[in-house]
């Protein structure tokens, strides 16, 4: 729920502007004017900021403060997160997309709702879940301590967090879009004499691939940016347990702004290619409906 | 919704993918969420409702749900008009401007947490504007009213936009025939039909917000019993190991969210439902 709207025909279409069925064009232009201020203010000028503040000292204390080893082990640590959490959560949202869109079997809507739960759930307690159930004090806290297994406070730990948050992202992607195109193509494909994998990788992928491409882009970012629930099971060990998001808490807490701005940099550029290639297969996905 | 047929197993790979799927749902979301209720049941029935009615943590949830409330209002008010602008008028930019509208789902929520934070600081960009006029925004409920302005951006916008699209004008042009002024035409034919998607970014908004971290806990300064919002006050719980305690709060939280999702199904079928009927089929 608190995720991600999608809307792949956004700006598809312009209604012609029939001067009895529009606004004059002193109000569309205050209305235009009050929307560019309102934008300026929440969404623009925080992107200048970044921008301005990573430059504050320059380009040198810039690529100093990227190539710290305490920021390029943030870089590493969160990177090998999204490569494990973005396979794992696309092999299930494919999986479970399928199960549920070409069968009809018991409980179906309970899984689909089941599905979103994570975007109902706070980042710090989608964080404090993983605490309950590994940490010292948690429930398997004791068993796992026995056997050497540390999972809070460790990579494990930060990549189970991330993995939680970013759930959702490709089977809600999919499951719509795999219900409006139906079972015929994949009914062909089995009379046919087509047999499992060949199927999907023949008939069903080529059909979502931009769908899938875009659920994993933005499961990607979300993977890449999360804050809150890797915060809480993350233990902030520098250069061990620290993600890029917490690196710039940690820069930001101890007034070495510019520092802070140019890592925040960084995830602000993450965050336009991501805008770019999601505004792409937006198009490429309604020139093919 | 029977039980499975034959005629409907033509396709391969039926129990496979949903058994995989609802392993990985029930290892990675199921349990530990499970853990979390049980977690806090280790508290007494009394020890859970002293916990829950501390004045601190009374105040968090205020300041969380109030702030978020207000947010989820302004972004009412402009995401409508974002998407009214972004589907009427024709102006140069207007594609970056659909595109910017996804930035706060974009951008990880700790840059935009101190990108607000130095803009509206006393020193900052607005900050140093404001502070002449005695209006403090950093470190004060409506700095974190700001950046849960930021998170909720998209939902009313992305909620409203589509429905504005394809809405037909036959009504609006017969409106005009009848004489009516638009302004009227608007409020009369047009809002009527945005109602239910605004109450659906209204509720996805505000849910975002309560539980909202990265963006508010730079800007909100921190202060208990002023400036603490609840999830926050889980992490303070946590730090002093008082682990069934921060599930207390936290079961709350997550009951709040879920009573939201409720109300936002009812709602998405309650408007789908009218516009069957409007569509007349």
């Amino acid at each position: 729920m608190a995720g991600i709207v999608t809307n792949p025909r956004a700006g598809k279409k312009t209604a012609p502007t029939r001067p009895h069925l529009t606004e004059s064009r002193t109000v569309r232009y205050v209305l235009i004017g009050i929307s560019l201020v309102f934008l300026a203010l929440i969404v623009i000028l925080p992107m200048v900021a970044v921008i301005a503040e990573s430059f504050r000292k320059g380009w040198s204390a810039y690529l100093s403060a990227l190539t710290d080893p305490d920021a390029m082990s943030a870089l590493r640590l969160t990177l090998i997160t999204a490569l494990i959490a973005v396979p794992l959560n696309t092999i299930f949202g494919v999986a479970v997309a399928w199960a549920v869109t070409k069968f009809k079997f018991r409980g179906k809507n309970l899984l689909i709702t089941l599905i979103d739960l994570p975007f109902a759930v706070s980042p710090v307690v989608s964080g404090l879940i993983y605490v309950l159930l590994f940490g010292a004090q948690g429930f398997l806290g004791p068993w796992l301590d026995a056997h050497n297994i540390h999972i809070i406070f460790a990579t494990p730990g930060i990549v189970l967090a991330t993995m939680f948050v970013t759930f959702p992202f490709v089977a809600r992607e999919l499951i719509p879009l795999m219900e409006s195109q139906g079972v015929q193509d994949e009914e062909a494909a089995v009379s046919l004499g087509a047999r499992g994998w060949r199927v999907f990788f023949k008939v069903t992928l080529p059909n979502i691939k931009w769908g899938l491409l875009y659920g994993m882009i933005l499961c990607n970012a979300r993977a890449m940016g999360e804050f809150g629930a890797v915060s809480v099971v993350s233990g902030h060990i520098r250069g061990e347990t620290n993600t890029l998001p917490l690196h710039i808490e940690i820069l930001y807490n101890e007034y070495q702004f510019s520092a802070a701005f140019a890592v925040a940099s960084l995830l602000m550029l993450l965050a336009i290619v991501t805008l770019v290639a999601k505004s792409i297969l937006e198009s490429r996905m309604s020139q093919e409906h | 919704m029977t039980g499975l047929r034959r005629k409907d197993r033509v396709l391969p790979g039926l129990s496979i993918t949903l058994g995989f799927g609802v392993l990985y749902l029930s290892l990675i979301v199921l349990i530990p969420l499970a853990a979390l209720v049980l977690k806090s049941a280790n508290l007494s029935p009394s020890e859970w409702w002293n916990t829950i009615s501390d004045p601190r943590v009374v105040a968090s949830y205020k300041l969380s749900l109030m702030t978020a409330f207000f947010a989820a209002l302004v972004n009412l008010v402009f995401g409508l008009l974002l998407a009214w602008v972004l589907v009427r008028y024709r102006f140069p930019g207007k594609r970056i401007m659909d595109g910017l509208i996804d930035l706060p789902f974009a951008l990880p929520t700790a840059v935009a947490g101190i990108a607000l934070t130095t803009i509206y600081a006393p020193k900052g960009w607005v900050g140093s504007l404001l502070e002449p006029l005695g209006i403090k925004v950093a470190y004060t409920p409506l700095g974190i009213t700001i950046a849960l302005i930021f998170i909720g951006l998209p939902f009313v916008v992305r909620t409203v936009q589509p429905i504005i699209q394809d809405m037909e004008s036959d009504m609006e042009e017969a409106a005009v025939l009848l004489g009516s002024y638009r302004l009227r035409t608007f409020f009369r034919i047009i809002l009527p039909d945005l109602i239910p998607p605004l109450l659906t970014g209204f509720a996805l908004a505000f849910a975002r917000g309560i539980g909202e971290y990265g963006s508010v806990v730079f800007i909100s300064g921190n202060m208990p019993m002023k400036t603490e919002i609840a999830p926050l006050l889980i992490i303070t719980k946590l730090e002093q190991y008082q682990y069934s305690q921060a599930a207390a709060v936290a079961v709350v939280l997550l009951l709040i969210s879920f009573v939201l999702l409720l109300f936002i199904n009812i709602l998405q079928r309650w408007s789908n439902r009218r516009l069957r009927t409007v569509k007349g089929d």
